[in-house]
């Protein structure tokens, strides 16, 4: 008992530290933002449709859901947990198809692909899985260099080039993680190895599964703005699915709000936050 | 509830309860006749991939090694003291009919057609059955296999065709030097025990191999039955592990059920394949 009352006063004398710290990592965020290109008018390309799309297993999950992510948005899917958030990002890849609707990636439906052909439109997409979801039989090089082996002509020495190119894009040293096994890894270098992975073949589209998820809010911040680099530098699409409200409104350029089974807001996070829609305030008083 | 109101008259409650017995039976046979389906398909794709590009000749390679080479402690014990065993006792019984000297004929036959292939199967099925299960079944937990089906991978291809060829491949092998392991064992409790040459021990075993007939005028019978059996078991033992350890569900406590169910179905699956495949081969070669 004695070392855990020590540690809850170590953390509450931490805790002083750990405000002024996110109040920093706003504001950083807050000058990063300030030199954003401004946000894109809509008449972007559509790059993933979802068009009335409904599932149902034993029971409905999805039912008439619609939005549109245009090319360089990030769009955020919030909403109460089991409300298929993640069964959402799910029918984008393909791992599952609806029962009625359409889903389109790059203008392209790709409900009624076959298994094969499904294979390669997902290669247009990086996926960041919630628990980051890395081969733990294969160390962080393996894990990054999967997709440019699997689906690349690329020599060895380019091959880890890139694996190291896109280890500094998420802020980890090559030299450091390169040798290592994700189980030595903390949780939150996982996740950012999970990110390398995913954009490790360039992907036009990224897709995020709570990528905050069980983060500590430093953590969660660097994720937050790692997604939004991606966005900004890169020029991706990204969907990400989370309930962490603070960091939606950081990165969102369209928030959709997943609630019994339908879409009850889709729009910028500003609308969002200026809705009288009761659920949608109650929603958001979870703040 | 409103199905039951369109009805004339409201039904007992024991009717109630058949029809409800009915439709869970009817729903349960579904759902065996879909697994039993989706396990052909497994089979199917997982033997159809080892000819289609890409191939994963790594994995295969890896597969051996973890099925094949590491297996093959517990095979020789198994072997060894099968044949030991299988000596002492049929001494023991060949001695009322004054037949000791056929101790290796007797060794021999039952460890080639029928122990060697069984008992390789059943250790592997423990060992390296679970084994595959198991970490397939964590992979599919921890969304690994979602990974790989978004990184562009077909699941299968990577993961189940080489764990199938590789058994394929090395069960019969391990089943090979497990039989001659086997009958080695059974010479040394031959002449320590019974007292029986090592010479004329060999020479009997050679009778038995040869007392069979042959299948294309040079392949013993008894080789054709010992080695199509293992080969056979390691399809089963593979795409049974490879079955449950894809379709985990649940957590952890599903991993624990899927690598239970996959040695308990394997095991079943090998001894009952193993009657029907007995009286198979025997009907085949025996014809000409």
């Amino acid at each position: 008992m004695k070392p855990d009352v020590k540690n809850r006063r170590d953390t509450d004398r931490k805790s002083g530290h750990v405000r002024a710290a996110i109040r920093q990592e706003l504001a950083a965020d807050a000058r990063e933002e300030h030199h954003d290109p401004a946000p894109q008018a809509e008449e972007g390309k559509p790059v993933i449709e979802m068009q009335n799309v409904s599932l149902a297993f034993d029971q409905p999950i999805l039912e008439d859901v619609s939005f549109v992510a245009r090319e360089g948005e990030t769009v955020v899917i919030v909403g109460e947990s089991g409300t298929g958030k993640s069964t959402t990002l799910k029918l984008i890849l393909r791992l599952l198809v609806p029962d009625s609707g359409r889903v389109l990636v790059d203008g392209e439906d790709v409900t009624p692909l076959t298994f094969e052909e499904a294979l390669k439109v997902r290669q247009k997409m990086g996926m960041v899985f919630q628990g980051a979801a890395l081969f733990d039989s294969l160390t962080v090089f393996e894990n990054v260099a999967y997709p440019l082996r699997e689906h690349t002509d690329l020599g060895e020495d380019d091959i880890e080039a890139r694996v190291r190119e896109k280890l500094q894009f998420v802020d980890l040293d090559p030299d450091e993680v390169i040798e290592k096994l994700p189980s030595e890894l903390s949780g939150g270098m996982r996740k950012r190895v999970g990110i390398a992975r995913g954009m490790a073949n360039n992907p036009e589209i990224m897709l995020y599964d709570e990528p905050t998820s069980g983060l500590d809010p430093l953590t969660t911040g660097t994720i937050t703005r790692l997604i939004m680099k991606l966005q900004r530098e890169l020029g991706v699409t990204s969907i990400v699915v989370s309930h962490d409200i603070r960091s939606v409104f950081r990165m969102a350029t369209k928030v959709a709000l997943l609630h019994d089974r339908r879409i009850v807001f889709f729009g910028s996070p500003e609308d969002m936050a200026a809705t009288e829609e009761p659920y949608i305030r109650d929603f958001l008083g979870g703040l | 509830m409103r199905r039951e109101e369109t009805r004339g008259r409201a039904r007992t409650p024991s009717e109630k309860r058949l029809s409800e017995l009915i439709l869970r039976l009817n729903s349960r046979a579904k759902s065996s006749v879909l697994s039993i389906q989706e396990y052909f398909v497994l089979a199917w794709n997982s033997l159809r991939f080892i000819f289609a590009r890409p191939f994963y000749t790594g994995d295969v390679i890896q597969q051996m090694d973890e099925i094949g080479v590491k297996s093959l402690g517990i095979v020789l014990l198994t072997g060894l003291f099968t044949g030991m065993v299988l000596a002492l006792q049929s001494s023991v019984q060949l001695q009322t009919f004054g037949a000791t000297m056929y101790i290796g004929r007797l060794v021999a036959g039952s460890m080639i057609r029928e122990l060697g292939p069984v008992l390789a199967g059943l250790m592997v099925a423990g060992r390296v059955g679970s084994g595959i299960a198991a970490q397939l079944g964590s992979m599919k937990v921890t969304e690994q296999i979602d990974a790989l089906n978004t990184l562009g991978t077909d699941p299968i291809k990577k993961l189940a065709t080489p764990r199938v060829l590789a058994a394929l491949v090395m069960v019969p092998v391990l089943t090979i030097i497990n039989d001659v392991v086997g009958i080695v064992g059974g010479n040394l409790i031959a002449s320590l025990m019974a007292g029986i040459p090592t010479s004329l021990y060999w020479r009997t075993v050679w009778e038995q191999i040869i007392s069979g007939g042959f299948t294309f005028g040079v392949i013993p019978n008894d080789f054709v039955q010992g080695l199509t059996k293992p080969f056979v078991f390691g399809a089963i033992i593979s795409i049974t592990a490879c079955f449950f350890g894809l379709r985990t569900s649940g957590g952890t406590e599903g991993v624990g059920h899927a690598t239970t169910k996959t040695v308990v179905t394997s095991s079943i699956l090998i001894l009952v394949v193993d009657y029907f495949l007995t009286q198979l081969l025997l009907s085949i070669l025996a014809a000409p």
